[in-house]
C-alpha cells in the first residue's frame, strides 16, 4: 500500500510544482494588467456614465449624455478616422517596396545592415524627431529654399498633408518590419514554380508574393493604425491647432477643460474601434493566407 | 530518329563567379524518352535542368528546346514544365488551384469550363478525383507529390522536368511512383528528364541515363550499357557496386590487358581506353560476376567473413589475402542450399570478360571544386 501510493503523491507534488512555477511567471504580466490596464479601464468605463462635476473631474451618475454628446467632437473624430487609416495606407505604400527590396532584392549582406539603418531613428524619440520637421516644414526650412527659386508663400506646416508626412515618418519602420518578415519568410521556390507555370512576374507577384504577404501587411496595417488612432503628438505639431485628433481631444478635455466624464467615454468609444479593426483585419488575413491562423501583434 | 531533339546542350557552361558548376556540355536528348541526369551532389545535374527551366542562364553555349534557342527566353515562356523538389506547391490554393494556376495564365484565355474540366482530368490522371477542394497541408506527402506531377502535366509540355521527385517520399512509396511515373511517361508521350543521385532510381527508371560527375557528361547510354560498359572508373563505381581491384598493366594484347595484381594474381582485362604497360590501373569486377565454389579452382582464394542473405541472392564478404575485402553475389535457388558459411575457405573465379580496366588516376581536382561548388549553392 505504502509503495502504491508513493508515485501518487509524488507526482501529485509535481503536478503542483509545475503549477506554482506557471502561477510564478504569470504573475508578474498578470500583476501589470490588472493594476495598469484592467482597473483603469474600469475606472474609464465608470467616468464615462457620470457626470461633470461643477469644478472639474467626476461625479458619480448613470447616464448616457457622455455618448450623447460625441457628435459634439465630430471633427476629431472625422479626422482621426480618415487620417488614420489613409496614414496607414501611405505607409504601407511607402513600406512595401522597402520591405520587398530587403527580402527579396537585398544581397545578403547588406540586409542587416539596412534594417539596422531603418530601426536606429526610433532610438531618438518621436517628439525630437517630429521637432525636428516642425523646422524643416516650418517657415525657415523648405518654404525658405523654395523661396530662393521664386516660390513663394508655400504653406506646409500645420496641414493635414504635414500630419500625413509625419505619420509616415514617425511609423514607417512598424510597418516596413512585419511585411519584410512576411517576405523573408516566403519560399523562393514559389515564385520559380509560378514563372514555371506561365505566370509573367506582376501575375506571380500579385497572386503568390502578395497573397503570402497579406499577414505581414495586415499586422503592419492593425498595428499603425491603431497607433494612430490614438496619436496626438504629430498633429499637435505639424498639424497646429488646425488638424485635431482624438488623441488630442482626449488631452483637452483630461487636462484643459477637466470633462472626465466626456474624456473617458470618448476613450471608451476609441477602444472599442481600434478593436473592431483589430477583429475585422484579422478575419481578411486569415481568409486570404488560407487556412493558417494569423496572430496579430 | 531523325527528330529534332527534344533539348540540346551545345557547349554549355555556367559559371557562379569563380566556379565552374558545368563546363562545356554537348547533350542531345532524344524526343519521347525517360532520361536521367545522374551524378553525386554539386555535379551540375540541378544546374542542368535548371537551365532547361530558364532559371539560370548559361554563361556560355546555347540550351535549346525543340530547336528554338532559349537563350533570353524566361520561364514563363518555355514550353516545359517542373515538378520541384519538395513541391514548391502553393499553400494559399487548394489542390483544384494548384492544379489549374498554369491552365489560368494561358493567353488567350481558356475558359473556365475547360480549365475545370482540364484540372479535372489532371486530378484523375493521378488518381486523386475528389481531392480538388482539399488544403496543400491536408495532403500526404505521396498526394503533394501527385499534385506537383498534375499541375506540371496539365500544362501539356514539350518536355517535364522532374527535380529529385522522389527523394522526400518513403521506399514503398518510392517504388510505386517510379512505376508510376514511368507508365505517366509511356502515356502521355512526352520526354521526361529526371535529376537523381540515386543510381538505382535512375536505372530502373529511365530509357537513358546521362551520368554527369565535375560538370561533365560522363557517359550517356542505356542503364544497361552504363552498367556494364562503364566509360571510366567513376561511373563503375558510382553506378551499382562494384570491386575495384588496384594493379598494373603487365601486357596488352588488342582488347584485352593483362594487369597484375596487388597479391601477383594476373587476370586478363577488357579496356575502356588506350593503356600502356606499367600504367597504374583499376579493375572493376562487378559482385555478381564472381563465381564462387569449393576451394581447389578459380582466380583467388578467400574465406568468407559475412552473409548477407536476401532471398533471391546472397551476398559474401570474402577476405581475400594482398587484395582485400571482395563483394560477391550470388544467385540463390530455392532447395539448393548451397549457401558459404562465414569462416568458409570458397575459392572465387569470374566469367572472362567480366572485369574492366580502367586508368588509375582519375582528377581528383574537379571533384573538389565541386564540392565547393555544392557548398556554396546550399
Amino acid at each position: 500500500m505504502p509503495a502504491g501510493s508513493q508515485p501518487a503523491f509524488s507526482m501529485r507534488r509535481s503536478l503542483f510544482r509545475k503549477n506554482l512555477v506557471t502561477a510564478l511567471l504569470l504573475a508578474p504580466a498578470a500583476v501589470w494588467l490588472v493594476v495598469f490596464l484592467v482597473l483603469p479601464f474600469v475606472a474609464i468605463a465608470i467616468f464615462s456614465v457620470g457626470e461633470r462635476a461643477p469644478e472639474g473631474g467626476y461625479q458619480a451618475a448613470l447616464t448616457l449624455a457622455q455618448y450623447a454628446n460625441l457628435p459634439a467632437r465630430a471633427t476629431a473624430f472625422w479626422n482621426t478616422m480618415v487620417l488614420a487609416p489613409a496614414g496607414a495606407l501611405a505607409c504601407l505604400l511607402v513600406a512595401y517596396p522597402v520591405a520587398y527590396y530587403l527580402a527579396l532584392r537585398a544581397p545578403q549582406r547588406w540586409r542587416l545592415i539596412l534594417l539596422a539603418l531603418i530601426v536606429i531613428p526610433f532610438w531618438t524619440s518621436l517628439l525630437m524627431r517630429t521637432y525636428a520637421w516642425m523646422y524643416i516644414l516650418g517657415g525657415r526650412g523648405i518654404p525658405a529654399l523654395l523661396a530662393y527659386v521664386g516660390i513663394e508663400d508655400l504653406r506646409l506646416i500645420n496641414t493635414p498633408g504635414a500630419v500625413l508626412l509625419g505619420i509616415v515618418y514617425g511609423y514607417l519602420p512598424l510597418m516596413i518590419l512585419p511585411i519584410y518578415v512576411s517576405l523573408e519568410r516566403l519560399d523562393r521556390r514559389l515564385l520559380e514554380a509560378s514563372a514555371d507555370l506561365g505566370a509573367t512576374p506582376l501575375s506571380t507577384f500579385l497572386s503568390v508574393t502578395l497573397r503570402l504577404s497579406l499577414p505581414g501587411v495586415m499586422t503592419g496595417f492593425s498595428l499603425v493604425m491603431i497607433l494612430l488612432l490614438g496619436e496626438y503628438l504629430i498633429p499637435t505639431l505639424l498639424g497646429g491647432g488646425k488638424v485635431f485628433f482624438i488623441g488630442n481631444a482626449l488631452v483637452d478635455l483630461f487636462l484643459q477643460s477637466r470633462n472626465w466624464p466626456f474624456g473617458s467615454a470618448i476613450a471608451i468609444t476609441l477602444v472599442l474601434v481600434s478593436v473592431v479593426v483589430l477583429i475585422v483585419a484579422n478575419r481578411i488575413s486569415t481568409r486570404l493566407s488560407g487556412a493558417r491562423r494569423v496572430d496579430l501583434i | 530518329m531523325t527528330a529534332v531533339p527534344d533539348i540540346e546542350f551545345r557547349a554549355v557552361t555556367k559559371r557562379y563567379g569563380a566556379v565552374t558548376a558545368v563546363s562545356g556540355i554537348d547533350l542531345a536528348i532524344p524526343p519521347s524518352a525517360f532520361v536521367a541526369l545522374l551524378g553525386p551532389s554539386g555535379c551540375g545535374k540541378t544546374t542542368c535542368l535548371r537551365m532547361i527551366g530558364g532559371f539560370e542562364q548559361p554563361s556560355e553555349g546555347q540550351v535549346l528546346i525543340r530547336g528554338r534557342d532559349m537563350a533570353g527566353t524566361p520561364p514563363y515562356r518555355r514550353p516545359v514544365n517542373m515538378v520541384f523538389q519538395q513541391y514548391a506547391l502553393f499553400p494559399h490554393l487548394d489542390v483544384e488551384e494548384n492544379i489549374s494556376y498554369g491552365l489560368r495564365q494561358a493567353r488567350p484565355r481558356l475558359s473556365s469550363r475547360e480549365i475545370a474540366l482540364r484540372a479535372g482530368e489532371a486530378l484523375s490522371m493521378v488518381q486523386l478525383a475528389g481531392y480538388g477542394r482539399r488544403k496543400i497541408h491536408e495532403l500526404s506527402g505521396g498526394q503533394q507529390q501527385r499534385v506537383a506531377l498534375a499541375r506540371a502535366l496539365v500544362n501539356k509540355p514539350a518536355v517535364l522536368l522532374l527535380d529529385e521527385p522522389l527523394a522526400a517520399l518513403d521506399k514503398k512509396l518510392r517504388t510505386d511512383m517510379q512505376i508510376e511515373l514511368q507508365n505517366l511517361q509511356r502515356e502521355i508521350g512526352i520526354t521526361f528528364v529526371l535529376v537523381t543521385h540515386d543510381q538505382e532510381e535512375a536505372l530502373s527508371m529511365s530509357d537513358f541515363v546521362c551520368v554527369m560527375n565535375g560538370g561533365r557528361v560522363v557517359q550517356l547510354g542505356q542503364p544497361s550499357e552504363i552498367y556494364d560498359e562503364p566509360a571510366d572508373l567513376f561511373v563503375a563505381d558510382f553506378v551499382g557496386k562494384t570491386n575495384l581491384l588496384s594493379g598494373k598493366v603487365a601486357g596488352l594484347s588488342g582488347d584485352l590487358v593483362d594487369v597484375a595484381l596487388a597479391d601477383g594474381t594476373v587476370i586478363a582485362a577488357r579496356k575502356r581506353v588506350p593503356l600502356s604497360r606499367g600504367e597504374a590501373v583499376s579493375v572493376s569486377l562487378r559482385p555478381e560476376s564472381l563465381r564462387l565454389s569449393a576451394p581447389g579452382s578459380g582466380a583467388f582464394k578467400g574465406i568468407v567473413r559475412n552473409r548477407i542473405f536476401l532471398g533471391s541472392t546472397a551476398e559474401y564478404a570474402i577476405e581475400v589475402q594482398g587484395i582485400g575485402s571482395l563483394l560477391a553475389k550470388a544467385d540463390h535457388v530455392m532447395g539448393q542450399g548451397n549457401l558459404f558459411k562465414p569462416g568458409e575457405p570458397v575459392a572465387i573465379g569470374f566469367a572472362a570478360g567480366a572485369p574492366l580496366a580502367f586508368p588509375h588516376a582519375n582528377n581528383n581536382g574537379t571533384n573538389q571544386r565541386e564540392d565547393q561548388h555544392a557548398e556554396i549553392l546550399s
